[in-house]
């Protein structure tokens, strides 16, 4: 029982601050987050397992790391790393659990597990059937692909190889860690969108989650109704400011119809255009390359409609880089790979020592161009040019790709073959899907 | 046959160090040898009135410690042996015991209704002595027999003992009763003995747990009210403020079954308050603070939404009393005493009665102010540096409570005539203005707030009010210290490359290093205060300031450098060094986990790595054990930082941090050492296995060890994990220490523990602990081991089915659990999927977490899906 004037238990005059137990809680929660970051870790890597070709090449991801300078100002081939690991088997649920869990990934854990997180266009070798019907358009903004994310408090943009751009305040929801939007973990959104350095812009031109909410299984038509209304609903699209470090804003998306290309194709846009993407309006937000959404373009809204080489000049031939078989055999990053020809097995003999099965090579394609059969490269021309540059290509180039650049050499799809294409799509009278 | 041991316990109490150590010798040996005759012995001599009172009361004093003990292993090793003991022993013991309750030797009786009780502890349980009350009731008497009022008081004071050491379901509800009827005629004002009074005051205060019953008896639960509330009036002060201390238990106890009684408690106690000796008016102020707890926590628990089916009722009895409590509780401010504020540990009426008001704000929110301004502002200004301080205590009290919008206008009003007070000649003034101004801080400062108080135009002369009154007296500066914390607490958030704090930080952290260097700070908290607002100044630096806190790096290390050469001559000496190098030790990890926290900053802790490491080497030659607890912690934080590269540190750190695993006394020292082997296996990765052997061994003997605080066996579950995580198939070998241990605990986490709020929590924590053990054990043989834990599968899978039964389980647990479901299927794949088909519970556990609001949790249960599908699929 209490004496005469011992302080009751629980009860404090002027109670001031105490801090030790505040620094042991704060260490408690780091280790708790370190092994919570680990085990999710060890999880989605289990999860990605049957997918996992080979094992992750350390080296390959740092260097390409190391060069993402270059990756920044080198537009002509930023399409060479538009290749990332599908993950067909993975849910649209998990999709998006990996994407948390990968937040919390760190340093080049992180870099390798966010250089597969993005939906990447095939390039538009042939005009897909019902293009009135089933398709959006949109103009693609010049600049850096980023994955966007807000998170307890922070957003952070990661680029295409997994490295993270910037770290900022930011107006999307649990973007800034300002008390009036104290928002739980569950509170955080994923965008997919372009920086455009010029203006110091993020062009968004998908969304995946919105506070908290999972995109990924929704169709694009609705992730852009989504995408347009949500943002403007925030304060993100507004100026730059303390808490709000970049401006977002929504690239506009248009029914493929005819004034909706026109826009796309010449109206004005308040960015460097490089090109249109369209995208099927029943595409799921896939993983990787799909062909539900596409990419097209032409000198006229492009300044980099030809590759070029690494001192900028459009090299006279085609140039291709390949993956090298153990065979012999040279093939393309598509799942299935295919075969665009083959070294001889004396020269690879003679060249054992820088040469070997795996490494990505460059080719030159001669006169003879590819062979196609059902719109498909079965064999080329190609003459080998020497090993491929390892900070500008990760992997083998995809047939879309290759095929596309050789349009674009040998007379390509132009804007008129587009507008027909919606004009006589008028006239089928589309009806289904398929 | 019992021995004389007079002489013996008489020279035990020797001047003369010789003869005592003799005695002392005497004594063991004679424990030792015949343990049943020397209790009887010491038992006589302390019912026998020819002896000396020294030696009774020693004789007293050993047969309570051989009954009872604080460790907890020791105090169930006395249980064990009294019970072995012969029962005619035991018998002569007790008899002895009884008897000497009648003593008039008052020290006698005393220590005998103690030791009654500590044997009552043990035997009741069993079932034992159940004669026992039925023996003290006889001593009471009735109308037949008028015992003597000594007897009476000894017997009260055992019947309360017992009622203390025993849980109340021990006792039968007739058992209950009747010492109930006992205690409460014992209190009743036609008791003529204050003592008799006294004692069965203080028996009430140890029954009242036992009355539940009792209290939901219209009939009885008023005539125990009255008993009490007549003893608040006793002529002898002791039986008042022991009454008041019954009060404030029912207060808290019997919440729900006060409302009859409010108007007559508020009578009595403000005439406590008013009228009374200083230590009852506190006891009638502590109720009034006890209903305050109960109504905040009621207001809690259900936040604000009180429907018919709430479990509490919410009877808003502060709100009631408010119009006549704020008045009674603002006088009291004024009743301070000289110099209080120098004086650690004080408490007196005016520290009381503003620690209630700010309860009473926190219990009814705006209805408070209103009653509450008129006095500050009409004390405020006035002459007497009571008024003006009780006016500043009580406005500094009202800050947490009332909603913003009422606040704010005051306080923005408020704000400058404070800033000004900090000038104010009187001592207490200046400390309570300061402390004010913190609580200011902390309530309405912050970026969530739409109207702060704090902007860019006032910042700059809040700093210079601080930066100056900081130089001011130890008392006042602490508080200073305090008020910038929470100012600067309010500036934490993340993801900012500037604060407005900014400009100012040079000065802040100049000014709190210049504080730590006073000659007189090391006398009081403010050094400590200085040290710890420096932390929560480094927290919320941001990238701007980020090349200040480096330059503390090198700042703190020098100090910490200087405290190992410090001249320690005393014990004083001593306990100053220990204190200034926790502290140090302190501020590093805090800069390092700042720092450490991006990469931008990191190198900043990274180049000074050896040397600090060096440092917290020697720091470990100092044998506190709050040294330890934050050197580790830092190192921890810098394992984090530097990763890999810590491995160069380890094999002179690795006998500390085996020292820290040892340490079962200090077990908090124990429990952040586990953490830190954990921050360095993921620092380390597969080069902690050197270690593994020593450190698997001393966890191993940590969890086997019941003198090892049993809060540090969760985190020790969950240090395996990390181990296995880390070094993987090499966590072959201790696989089958291991899971007898995980095993053992599982079955232990799983045996029902009615009611008990804190064994529910523990038993979660233990759960977690295994599961966390096991998913790291799963992740870890994945790639090649696998079949390893194929025989494990079964009774895993067992243990989470219960787990998943449990209605007590927490968030934590259901997470690890449906984790280490993913990560079972997920490592034995095909091996598991013939287990799963026989299993029903799982796809249950699975869509409940599915369905769940809690996004992690949602999202581990669909990865769970997922893979546990794919092997059944397969």
């Amino acid at each position: 029982m209490a004496g005469t004037t011992l302080v009751p238990p629980g009860r404090h005059h002027k109670r001031t601050v105490s801090d030790q137990q505040k620094r042991r809680e704060l260490a408690l929660q780091r280790q708790k987050q370190g092994r919570r970051d680990l085990q999710h870790h060890a999880r989605q890597l289990a999860l990605n397992a049957p997918n996992e070709e080979q094992p992750v090449d350390l080296a390959e991801v740092n260097s390409a790391g190391s060069a993402s300078e270059d990756a920044v100002f080198d537009y002509s081939e930023r399409d060479e790393a538009e290749i990332g690991m599908e993950d067909a088997e993975s849910s649209p649920e998990s999709k998006r659990a990996a994407l948390l869990e990968g937040a919390r990934l760190k340093g080049l854990r992180a870099r390798e597990f966010f250089s597969r997180q993005l939906m990447l266009p095939e390039w538009m070798v042939d005009i897909p059937p019902y293009l009135k019907k089933d398709w959006f358009i949109m103009p693609r903004p010049e600049g850096q692909r980023c994955l966007v994310i807000s998170a307890n408090g922070v957003t952070l943009s990661r680029q295409r190889n997994g490295r993270i751009l910037h770290s900022f305040p930011s107006a999307l929801p649990n973007g800034a860690r300002t008390k009036e939007v104290a928002a739980g973990s569950h509170v955080y959104c994923i965008l997919d969108c372009i920086f455009h350095a010029p203006d110091k812009t993020y062009y968004v031109i998908d969304m995946m989650c919105w506070r908290g909410y999972s995109l990924f299984d929704c169709t694009a038509e609705f992730r852009f109704f989504w995408m347009t209304t949500k943002l403007a609903e925030t304060g993100a699209l507004c100026d730059p400011s303390a808490h709000h470090h970049y401006r977002f804003s929504v690239v506009p998306v248009y029914e493929c119809n005819v004034s909706g290309l026109q826009a796309v194709y010449s109206g004005p846009v308040p960015f460097v255009r490089d090109g249109i993407l369209f995208y099927n309006r029943h595409a799921l937000y896939e993983l990787g390359v799909t062909p539900l959404v596409l990419v097209w373009k032409d000198a006229q809204c492009s300044q980099y409609l030809l590759d070029t080489d690494s001192h900028g000049n459009v090299p006279a031939y085609q140039q291709v880089v390949l993956e090298l078989n153990s065979d012999g055999s040279v093939v393309t990053s598509d799942d299935p790979p295919v075969t665009l020809g083959a070294l001889a097995p004396d020269f690879l003999e003679q060249n054992a020592l820088h040469v070997r099965p795996g490494m990505l090579l460059r080719f030159a394609i001669g006169d003879q161009g590819l062979s196609l059969v059902e719109g498909k490269p079965v064999v080329a021309d190609i003459h080998f040019q020497g090993v491929a540059n390892k900070n500008r290509a990760r992997r083998a180039d995809t047939c879309t790709k290759i095929l596309f650049q050789y349009a674009a050499r040998h007379g390509a799809l132009t804007v008129n073959d587009l507008l027909a294409a919606i004009e006589a799509s008028d006239e089928e009278g589309d009806t289904s899907m398929g | 046959m019992a021995l004389e041991v007079t002489q013996i316990l008489l020279n035990a109490q020797s001047p003369d160090g010789t003869v005592r150590k003799i005695a002392e010798d005497n004594l063991k040996q004679f424990q030792e040898q015949n343990l049943a005759s020397f209790l009887v012995s010491l038992s006589h001599e302390l019912g026998n009135n020819d002896k000396p009172p020294e030696s009774r009361r020693l004789a007293g004093l050993i047969l309570k410690n051989s009954l009872d003990a604080k460790d907890s292993a020791r105090k169930q090793e006395l249980a064990t042996r009294w019970v072995a003991l012969d029962p005619n022993v035991k018998g002569q013991i007790k008899t002895a015991l009884s008897q000497t309750l009648s003593s008039t030797v008052a020290d006698a009786r005393h220590t005998s209704a103690q030791v009654i009780a500590k044997i009552a502890a043990i035997e009741l349980p069993q079932g034992e002595w159940p004669e026992l009350v039925g023996s003290l009731l006889a001593n009471m008497g009735g109308p037949q027999l008028e015992q003597p009022a000594h007897l009476k008081q000894a017997t009260l004071e055992a019947l309360g003992y017992v009622c203390e050491e025993v849980s109340a379901e021990i006792l039968a509800q007739e058992q209950v009763n009747s010492i109930l009827t006992a205690v409460v005629q014992g209190m009743n004002s036609s008791e003529t003995s204050n003592d008799v009074r006294l004692a069965a005051t203080h028996a009430l205060y140890n029954a009242l747990d036992f009355a539940q019953t009792n209290f939901e008896n219209d009939m009885e639960r008023d005539y125990i009210m009255r008993v009490v509330c007549e003893a608040t009036l006793s002529p002898d002060v002791r039986v008042r403020q022991a009454a008041f201390e019954c009060l404030v238990s029912i207060g808290s106890t019997y919440y729900d079954k006060l409302a009859p009684y409010m108007q007559d408690i508020f009578t009595i106690t403000s005439k406590a308050v008013k009228e009374d000796e200083e230590p009852v008016a506190l006891q009638a102020i502590e109720f009034w603070s006890s209903i305050c707890d109960e109504e905040i926590e009621i207001q809690e628990e259900y936040n604000g939404d009180f429907s018919g089916d709430s479990e509490v009722p919410y009877f808003q009895f502060i709100k009631q009393a408010l119009p006549a409590l704020a008045p009674m509780l603002l006088e009291t401010l004024t009743k301070q005493e000289e110099d209080q504020d120098l004086e650690e540990g004080a408490w007196n009426l005016a520290m009381a009665g503003g620690t209630c008001l700010g309860l009473v704000a926190r219990a009814v929110g705006d209805d408070v102010v209103p009653l509450v301004m008129p006095f500050v502002q009409e004390n405020v200004s006035k002459p007497d540096w009571r008024c003006r301080e009780a006016a500043t205590y009580a406005f500094g009290s009202i800050l947490e409570g009332p909603s913003l919008d009422k606040l704010t206008p005051l306080v923005n009003v408020a704000l400058n005539f404070m800033l000004s007070a900090m000038k104010d000649e009187n001592n207490h003034v200046k400390d309570t203005t300061a402390w004010t101004l913190g609580r200011i801080f902390e309530f309405l400062h912050g970026a969530s707030l739409e109207a702060p108080v704090i902007t860019q135009t006032n910042l700059p002369l809040i700093l210079a009010v601080l930066l100056e009154s900081i130089k001011d007296t130890p008392n006042v500066a602490e508080k200073v210290c305090g008020a910038i914390y929470f100012l600067a607490q309010g500036y934490e958030e993340g993801g900012q490359t500037s604060s407005p704090l900014s400009p100012f930080f040079q000065s802040i952290v100049h000014v709190l290093l210049a504080t730590t260097e006073r000659e007189d700070s090391g006398d009081s908290r403010l050094r400590t205060a200085a040290y710890e607002t420096l932390n929560e100044v480094v927290r919320i630096s941001t990238e701007d300031t980020a090349p200040i806190v480096m330059q503390l790096v090198p700042v703190i290390m020098g100090k910490l450098n200087h405290t190992l050469e410090m001249a320690v001559l005393s014990s004083d000496d001593r306990e100053k060094q220990s204190e200034l190098q926790a502290l140090l030790c302190g501020v590093l990890q805090v800069i390092i986990q700042k720092l450490g926290a991006t990469e931008v900053t990191r190198y900043g802790v990274v180049q000074y790595a050896d040397q600090m490491m060096g440092l917290f080497l020697r720091v470990f030659a100092c044998r506190s054990a709050t040294v330890h607890e934050e050197a580790m912690l830092a190192i921890g934080a810098l394992a984090y930082a530097t990763g890999v590269e810590f491995g160069k540190y380890m094999s002179e750190f690795y006998r500390y941090l085996e020292m820290g695993l040892q340490n079962f006394e200090e077990y908090q020292v124990c429990a952040v050492t586990v953490g830190v082997v954990g921050d360095i296996c993921r620092a380390l990765d597969e080069k902690v296995l050197p270690y593994c052997d020593g450190i698997m061994t001393q966890l191993l003997k940590d969890l086997s060890s019941n003198q090892l605080h049993r809060s540090v066996k969760p985190p020790i579950f969950s240090c395996f994990g990390d181990i296995a995580l880390a070094i993987g198939e090499h966590f072959e070998k201790y696989l089958i220490y291991a899971m007898p241990m995980l095993q053992g605990a599982a079955e232990l986490s799983a045996q029902p523990s009615v009611g008990d709020d804190e064994m529910i929590d523990y038993n979660n924590q233990l759960r977690s602990g295994i599961f966390e053990a096991y998913s790291g054990i799963f992740q870890g043989f994945k790639s090649n081991k696998a079949d390893l834990m194929v025989p494990y599968a079964g009774h895993i899978l067992q243990f989470i089915e219960n787990v998943y039964q449990d209605k007590d389980k927490d968030d934590v647990v259901t997470k690890a659990a449906i984790g280490v479901m993913g990560d079972l299927a997920d490592t034995l794949g095909a091996n598991a999927a013939a287990l799963f088909k026989r299993t029903v519970f799982f796809k249950d556990f699975l869509d409940e977490c599915i369905s769940s609001d809690d996004q992690q949790l949602k999202e581990t249960a669909e990865w769970a899906q997922g893979t546990i599908s794919r092997i059944l699929s397969a």
